[in-house]
C-alpha cells in the first residue's frame, strides 16, 4: 500500500485553478519526482500535502489516512516533513537553535541528540558553524541546514521542494547524493526539482506536471530515455 | 541648584518612569513581531493591570508581590482573550481592518471600565511608605528603586523566556518566518496565544508600578502611557526586542527633561514630536534594520 497517495487533487488560488485534479502515489521507501516547468504546480503540491494552501477538493491520504483538512503543525506530527522551496532557515537564530527547532514536537532529549549526531554526520560543516547564525551560512550550507532541520523531525515522508535550487553544479551533485544517503537511512522522499536530469537519476519514479496535470508517468529509467521528456526537460 | 543636578536629577525620574514605557512597549513590539499588528488595546490592558492590583490589594488585602502576580496573570488572561476573540478571526484580513479592530476594542475596554470602575480616579493603596534618599545633590524615592528594579527583572526575566526556552524559540522563528514555523510543527496560533499572554503580564506590572508612583489610577490612565510607549517601541525599531527597551528609557528621560529645562505643558507633545521625527528621519527605528524599498 502506498504510504503517501493524493487523489483528484484541484488547488485554487482565488480564480486560479492551479492543480487541475492531479494524482500520484509514493511507496514506502521510494525517492519519487514531481518534475516540471514554472507554474506546472510542483510547489503547490507540496504546499498543499504540508497544509500550507488548501485543496478546493481531492484527497491527500497518508498511512491510511486522509490529512487534507489537518493543520499544518498536525501534519507534521502526522510525519509528513517539508524543507520548503528558498529554504526559510531563520537567519537570526543559530545553526544549532534552527536544528532544534526541526525536532520541536519531540520530547525525548536522547533521541534528538542522536539524530542531531546523524545530521551533524550528514553535514559536518554545519557542526563546524553550529554556534553561527544562519542567516551568516551560505547558499549551500544553509540547504544543508535546511535539510537537516526536515530531518531533525523524523519524518516518515520527507517532502523536498527545489533543493538543488541556487547552488553551484558541484554542490547540486553533493546534495543528490545525501538526499540518496537519507532515503537509504529509511525515508521515504517525494522531490520536486527543476534539475530533471540528476532527480530521474536517483529517484525510482516520476510524475511530469504541465500546467496543474499529471501529463506522464512512469518509471525513472523509462522517462530517462523518453524522447518527449529527453526534448523538454533533458535539453538533448 | 544648578543645572547639571537638575540633569541628572531628571534623567534618573526619566529612566524610572522610561522603565515602565518600557515594560509596555515590549508588549506592543513583540505582538507587532509575530502578527504585524499594533494591538491599541495594550494600553486598557495596562491600566485593568492597575485595577487588577488595586482590587487584591485592597478588597483581599493580598501583599504586593502576590497582588501584583494575580494581575499580571488576569491581564494574560484578558490579552489572550482579546487575540482570540478579535484579532484571530482577521488573521489573513487586510491589516487596516485588524488595526481598526484593535483601536475599536481599545475603546472598548475604556468604556467597560468605566462603567464597571467608575469615571472617578482612586487613590491606589500606600503598601510601601514613601522614602526619599539622598544621594549627595540627587533625590531618590524608594518607589523609583522599586519601579525600576522590578521593571529589569522582568526584562531579564523576558530575555531569558525568549532567547533560552522552547515556547521562546519558536516565538522567534514564528516573528522570522511564520510558515516555515508551521513546518517545524510549531502551533503558530499556541505562540501568538502567548505572545499576547507575555506582553500582557508585563503592562499589567507596568500599571501597578505606576499606580503606585502617582498613587492613582483611572479607566483613562492608559491612553497616555499606551500612546507614549508606542511611539517608544517605534523609536527603537518595531518588532525589535531591545529597541523597546531603549525607546522606553529614551522617552522617559526625554518627557522628564523637556518638563524640567522646557514646560510641562509639552510633557505629552515630547512624545508626538518624537514620532514625527522618527517617521522622518529613521523609519524603521534606533536598532530596527533599514529596510530597501523593492522595486
Amino acid at each position: 500500500m502506498a504510504i503517501l497517495e493524493v487523489k483528484e487533487l484541484h488547488v485554487h488560488y482565488g480564480v486560479i485553478h492551479a492543480l487541475k485534479g492531479i494524482s500520484f502515489s509514493v511507496q514506502q521507501g521510494e525517492i519519487v519526482t514531481l518534475i516540471g516547468a514554472n507554474g506546472a504546480g510542483k510547489t503547490t503540491t507540496l504546499r498543499t500535502i504540508s497544509g500550507l494552501n488548501q485543496k478546493t477538493s481531492g484527497s491527500i491520504v497518508f498511512r491510511g489516512q486522509d490529512i487534507s483538512r489537518l493543520a499544518p503543525h498536525k501534519i507534521v506530527a502526522q510525519g509528513v516533513g517539508q524543507v520548503p522551496e528558498g529554504r526559510r532557515v531563520f537567519p537570526q537564530l543559530t545553526v544549532e537553535d534552527n536544528l532544534g527547532l526541526g525536532a520541536y514536537l519531540r520530547k525525548n532529549k536522547k533521541e534528538i541528540q542522536r539524530d542531531l549526531n546523524r545530521v551533524f554526520e550528514l553535514f559536518p560543516r554545519l557542526k563546524e558553524r553550529r554556534r553561527q547564525t544562519a542567516g551568516s551560512l551560505s547558499g549551500g550550507e544553509q540547504q544543508m541546514l535546511a535539510m537537516g532541520r526536515g530531518l531533525m523531525s523524523r519524518p516518515a515522508v520527507l517532502l523536498l521542494d527545489e533543493p538543488s535550487m541556487g547552488l553551484a553544479p558541484m554542490l547540486v551533485r553533493e546534495i543528490f547524493s545525501i538526499i540518496q544517503e537519507i532515503n537509504e537511512g529509511g525515508t521515504t522522499i517525494l522531490l520536486v526539482e527543476q534539475n530533471a536530469h540528476l532527480s530521474l537519476e536517483i529517484s525510482s519514479r516520476a510524475y511530469v506536471l504541465e500546467t496543474g496535470t499529471v501529463a506522464l508517468d512512469g518509471s525513472s529509467k523509462e522517462l530517462l530515455q523518453d524522447p518527449r521528456i529527453r526534448q523538454a526537460y533533458l535539453g538533448a | 541648584m544648578v543645572w547639571y543636578t537638575i540633569l541628572i536629577q531628571q534623567i534618573i525620574n526619566g529612566l524610572a518612569l522610561g522603565s515602565v514605557y518600557a515594560l509596555i512597549a515590549l508588549g506592543y513590539t513583540m505582538v507587532y513581531g509575530i502578527i504585524k499588528l499594533i494591538n491599541f488595546a495594550h494600553g486598557e490592558i495596562y491600566m485593568l493591570g492597575a485595577y487588577f492590583g488595586f482590587f487584591a490589594l485592597t478588597i483581599f488585602n493580598l501583599p504586593l508581590i502576590p497582588a501584583m502576580l494575580i494581575s499580571m496573570l488576569l491581564a494574560a488572561i484578558i490579552g489572550m482573550g482579546i487575540e482570540r476573540i478579535a484579532y484571530r478571526p482577521l488573521r489573513n484580513a487586510p491589516r487596516i481592518a485588524a488595526l481598526i479592530t484593535a483601536i475599536g476594542a481599545s475603546l472598548l475596554i475604556q468604556s467597560v471600565a468605566q462603567l464597571t470602575f467608575g469615571a472617578s480616579f482612586r487613590p491606589f493603596p500606600q503598601v510601601i511608605p514613601f522614602q526619599r534618599i539622598q544621594v549627595g545633590p540627587i533625590f531618590l524615592t524608594n518607589r523609583q528603586l522599586i519601579m525600576f528594579g522590578v521593571a529589569i527583572l522582568l526584562m531579564v526575566l523576558l530575555h531569558l523566556i525568549v532567547h533560552y526556552t522552547k515556547i521562546g524559540k519558536a516565538m522567534r522563528a514564528v516573528s522570522m518566518d511564520k510558515e516555515a514555523a508551521l513546518l517545524m510543527g510549531i502551533d503558530v496560533d499556541k505562540v501568538i496565544s502567548f505572545t499576547f499572554a507575555v506582553g500582557s503580564a508585563l503592562a499589567a506590572a507596568g500599571g501597578i508600578l505606576v499606580g503606585m508612583y502617582y498613587n492613582r489610577i483611572d479607566p483613562y490612565m492608559g491612553i497616555m502611557p499606551g500612546l507614549k510607549a508606542f511611539v517608544a517601541a517605534v523609536l527603537g525599531g518595531i518588532g525589535v526586542i531591545p529597541g523597546a527597551v531603549l525607546g522606553g528609557f529614551l522617552m522617559g528621560t526625554a518627557e522628564n527633561l523637556v518638563v524640567a529645562f522646557g514646560s510641562s505643558t509639552y510633557r505629552d507633545a515630547v512624545a508626538f514630536a518624537v514620532l514625527i521625527l522618527v517617521l522622518l528621519l529613521r523609519p524603521s527605528g534606533l536598532l530596527g534594520k533599514r529596510q530597501n524599498e523593492k522595486v
